[in-house]
């Protein structure tokens, strides 16, 4: 009889491959996630990020490799599996014709909750997603945040051990944005361990104990944050000039700066800090230099792409 | 919020039992949606009572006198009675529209893929969408059959072919979801699902359920003589106007049993296959 090895990683991935047709959507991954922390897969659209999570949450078969999720093969052992999981995706899968509740109260029956118990979950979800007021309206009347919100109350009816999150912010506005994020920690504070999905370098940074940035069906690197970071060059500060002399006099000050002649602008180099912004300025100022333009570029996912993959355009058709 | 730490069945035969409770499950967010939406059912009711006035109160005296055996003057209370068991039978054939849209809507929506990442059994979320169906059917039929016994259907049956009709009836109505079943989940959108469903409410026409079907061209009458409706409809009326059964019993059953088979395997293959975007 197979069993279940509860001291493996939660999730673990080895020589993951997947092609629909001559596409290669995901070539050779190797995937390994601890118990109880956040793994972020980074990447733009296209790169295979959402057919992981469908493969990881038995939806989609793997054309070849390993796929083990908290120690059930998802292949030969996917009800078990299942039995793990919460995916909340995409897209809002809820049922737009019932309430609030009566969603909820679907997944605790389907997750074979006692009535009793049913019921009291569904009231701290409630509570705990700020859903209370409008529990008892149809959906119709709900907000994207409220809708996304709902949706990942509903897969956690059951505390999964392992849920994933597939671009769980796209969409939100700032706030909602924030209430998701908090959610996510609290989750991991609790054992839970949380595979997402997303575009944004700053969500990764901000809730992820690993990255792995993924890029055309490979992981181009994977590591903390800090070691992406590190790879990543820093931000510049961009100087826009009058005329042409006035650049000139400015590309001498800024030795390390790249001019471009064509823009009459300076690209500085900087680690993006307030002080180095200062600096700048002061030395440009004690030239009496005036700056017809400033911009401010801080490091951002084209970065790391670029710095990864040696290429700017990563844009590829939706996966 | 609490982790749960309680052991989980892995066994087998502990998640077949929750097959039936979740069925269960399923068919009370069905019946849940029928009772909050009730637009559906109106339009699925209201349309075969609609066909029923228009073919006993338009056409029925000119059709019921071309019937054999009877005489122009008694033409259209003849004609009720004709045209009874192909109006329940439509009747039963545009639920399936119904039955085929809300299936559409739940692969749309992503609640069909939710529910496959869950440990539910597969075949029991779409028993569920099969027995709303059915339970909806056997209501619009009642009415139905309700508003033909006002206006003066007067059936002949006994309580052994009431039973029997109910039998039928429920056996037809399981065999047809399952089929829009099947035709709801290939559709690609919700649009194409409403549609596919309506070749199966012009079968009663080319069949036994208006004129007798000696009276089509040899080529329909071949067709009409073979396709399913037409045993379903001789069934029906021979169970509630006692005219001959011969084989259509028969026949119908087994008719059910290979729709209820085909609509099954089809949408659980596409189940398997379709239910991610």
């Amino acid at each position: 009889m197979m069993t279940r090895n509860s001291s493996s990683a939660a999730i673990s991935v080895r020589a993951l491959d997947k092609s629909y047709g001559t596409n290669h959507v995901l070539s050779r991954v190797d995937l390994e996630v601890e118990r109880g922390t956040v793994f972020a897969l980074l990447g733009p659209n296209g790169a295979g990020k959402t057919t992981i999570v469908h493969i990881l949450s038995t939806l989609v078969a793997a054309d070849g490799g390993d796929v083990f999720v908290d120690g059930y093969n998802v292949r030969t052992q996917a009800d078990d599996a299942r039995a793990s999981i919460g995916l909340t995706g995409q897209f809002s899968a809820v049922d737009n014709l019932l309430t609030g509740e009566e969603n909820l109260l679907l997944m605790a029956r389907l997750r074979h909750l006692k009535a009793r118990d049913a019921k009291k979950r569904v009231t701290e979800l409630l509570e705990q997603f700020d859903l209370v007021e409008a529990a008892r309206k149809p959906l119709a009347t709900y907000s994207g945040g409220m809708k996304r919100r709902l949706d990942l109350a509903m897969t956690l009816v059951s505390t999964p051990r392992v849920i994933f999150l597939d671009e769980p912010t796209t969409g939100l506005d700032p706030r909602s944005r924030h209430t998701m994020w908090d959610i996510v920690r609290n989750l991991v504070a609790e054992g839970t361990t949380v595979l997402l999905t997303t575009q944004y370098l700053d969500e990764a940074d901000e809730l992820a104990d690993r990255i792995a940035v993924l890029d055309g069906g490979r992981i181009v690197a994977e590591g903390t944050p800090d070691e992406l970071k590190r790879l990543v060059p820093g931000g510049h500060i961009r100087l826009r000039f009058g005329d042409a002399t006035a650049l000139d006099t400015a590309s001498g000050i800024l030795a390390e700066s790249e001019r471009d002649d064509a823009g009459l602008t300076l690209t500085v180099p900087t680690d993006g800090g307030v002080g180095a912004l200062r600096t700048v300025l002061a030395r440009l100022d004690a030239a009496h230099l005036e700056v017809d333009d400033l911009g401010i570029h801080t490091p951002d996912l084209d970065d790391v792409f670029f710095a990864l993959t040696g290429r700017v355009d990563t844009k590829g058709p939706t996966s | 919020m609490t982790t749960i730490t309680a052991q989980r069945p892995t066994t087998g035969t502990r998640r077949q039992s929750h097959v039936v409770t979740d069925a269960v499950t399923m068919l009370r967010r069905n019946l849940l949606h029928i009772v909050r939406y009730p637009g559906l059912s109106i339009f699925v009711i209201g349309g075969p009572v609609v066909f029923l006035l228009l073919f006993v109160y338009v056409f029925g005296g000119t059709l019921g006198a071309g019937l054999p055996g009877v005489d122009a003057a008694s033409g259209r209370e003849a004609y009720i009675a004709y045209v009874m068991p192909g109006i329940l039978l439509i009747t039963i054939a545009g639920t399936a529209g119904g039955i085929a849209t809300t299936v559409s809507m739940d692969m749309t929506e992503g609640i069909t893929a939710r529910f496959r990442t869950m440990a539910i059994s597969r075949a029991a979320v779409l028993a569920g969408h099969v027995l709303g169906n059915t339970i909806q059917a056997i209501i619009a039929v009642v009415v139905v059959l309700g508003v033909g016994l006002a206006i003066g259907f007067r059936p002949t049956a006994g309580p052994a072919e009431w039973l029997a009709v109910a039998g039928i009836i429920a056996l037809i109505s399981f065999a047809i979801s399952w089929l829009a079943v099947g035709m709801g989940m290939q559709a690609k959108s919700v649009e194409t699902a409403s549609n596919y469903p309506l070749i199966l409410t012009f079968l009663p026409f080319l069949g036994s359920g208006f004129v007798p079907t000696e009276s089509m061209p040899g080529w329909l009458q071949w067709f009409a003589q073979y396709q399913p409706f037409t045993p379903f409809i001789e069934t029906v009326r021979g169970l509630l106007l006692g005219t001959p059964l011969g084989w259509s019993p028969a026949l119908a059953v087994g008719w059910c049993l290979v729709i209820a088979a085909v609509g099954y395997a089809w949408s659980m293959v596409l189940y398997e296959r379709k239910s991610v975007r």
